[in-house]
């Protein structure tokens, strides 16, 4: 249990760090030109992975849920129709929702 | 948190303030700054297409509320994986950031090594420091204040922020979202950890989706905003689904920033409509 206990704090400690260490870079660093355009990219293609992951894996496994997937292509025509955000969320979790309700998907 | 009131004073916009284009994307961005420090016409003054502080604020709110709910599976997780309710607060409480809370979950579930199941959470950790590379900028803290924002750097707060036009609007926005989701997280932790799961699942109201459809149209501006911007999404998601099969979970993501990497090689000026 304690070590268990120490793992959770070191943990919480890494990660802590970890944020704290992004904020805290020289700001020289990101007056490089490359430097800049890297930490303006990095959000994109972290973001892009995250809705990929959560859209078609779970686990260690690619899966195809009908149920998410209507979801996030409801998401995308909504976007696409210059919906504000928060309609957006809510057509697409509505989607999921309600297809799920309906035992389609 | 960062201090820029001048901002606030910007009359309300009628439409989405995901519509309009981040300031980063400008065709200048891929230029050196002309001095010590960058200049970044848009904090110049303010933005006349700013809208109120409003809308983040709301956005952020919602956000938080809605993708929090998550935190009764990782409450219910951890304690199936043999962590004690406190623990499973702890770590929502302290280390705060989703994917390595799980890491860590399943590391002890697995009755492996905790030396290297910390390290491999720990690991997971680190897409929070890139974040913090663009946010530093973005929010400018110092000090206390940037102690505690560190706290408070995670995807939805970073998305939030890089979708507004404006400095206090990001701001405003990581404030928000931060508070709504800390305290979401953390109350649902702890009735995911008491057992609240099985009264129903988040599933059923379609809060799964609610994550992926978000950060989606939060990026949205940014991908329509450049060539180089779409292309480093797609290739971002195609590396991060490509090497699920093949890494722990959490580590495809990680793997991603390299095609931010590769999008530093892309021409600048590449912008299209």
């Amino acid at each position: 249990m304690t070590g268990t206990w120490i793992a959770v704090l070191a943990t919480a400690g890494g990660c802590y760090a970890l944020k704290l260490a992004g904020l805290t870079v020289p700001r020289r660093l990101l007056g490089n030109a490359r430097m800049r355009r890297f930490a303006e990219l990095v959000p994109v293609a972290l973001l892009a992975a995250l809705i990929a992951v959560q859209a078609a894996t779970s686990g260690q496994s690619l899966v195809l849920d009908p149920a998410r997937l209507a979801g996030l292509a409801a998401a995308v025509l909504a976007l696409a129709l210059r919906a504000p955000f928060l309609l957006v969320i809510v057509v697409a979790a509505g989607t999921a929702a309600g297809l799920r309700a309906l035992g389609v998907a | 948190m960062a201090d820029q009131p001048e901002q606030e004073a910007g009359p309300a916009s009628p439409g989405s303030p995901l519509a309009s284009p981040p300031p980063i994307s400008s065709p200048k961005a891929g230029q050196p700054p002309a001095g010590s420090r960058p200049a970044r016409a848009p904090q110049a003054g303010p933005s006349p297409a700013g809208p109120s502080p409003a809308r983040p604020v709301r956005d952020g709110l919602v956000l938080g509320l809605a993708v929090g709910t998550s935190g009764l599976a990782f409450g219910a997780a951890a304690v199936g994986s043999g962590l004690s309710a406190w623990q499973a607060c702890a770590l929502s409480l302290l280390a705060y950031t989703g994917a390595s809370q799980f890491a860590l979950a399943a590391a002890v579930a697995s009755g492996g090594g905790l030396i290297a199941g910390t390290a491999g959470a720990i690991l997971l950790g680190s897409r929070n420091a890139l974040y913090g590379l663009r946010l530093a900028d973005l929010l400018g803290v110092r000090g206390g204040k940037r102690l505690l924002a560190a706290h408070g750097v995670t995807d939805e707060t970073t998305a939030v922020a890089l979708a507004q036009p404006g400095a206090a609007a990001a701001a405003a926005g990581f404030r928000a979202t931060f508070a709504s989701l800390y305290l979401t997280w953390n109350i649902c932790t702890l009735a995911g950890a008491l057992g609240a799961g099985r009264l129903g699942s988040p599933q059923s109201l379609g809060l799964d989706v609610v994550g992926p459809a978000a950060f989606l149209a939060l990026i949205w501006p940014r991908l329509r905003a450049g060539r180089t911007e779409r292309g480093v999404g797609l290739l971002g998601a195609a590396i991060a689904v490509g090497a699920t099969p093949l890494l722990p979970a959490g580590m495809p993501v990680i793997l991603a920033a390299s095609a931010a990497l590769a999008g530093t090689f892309a021409p600048p000026g590449h912008e299209s409509a």
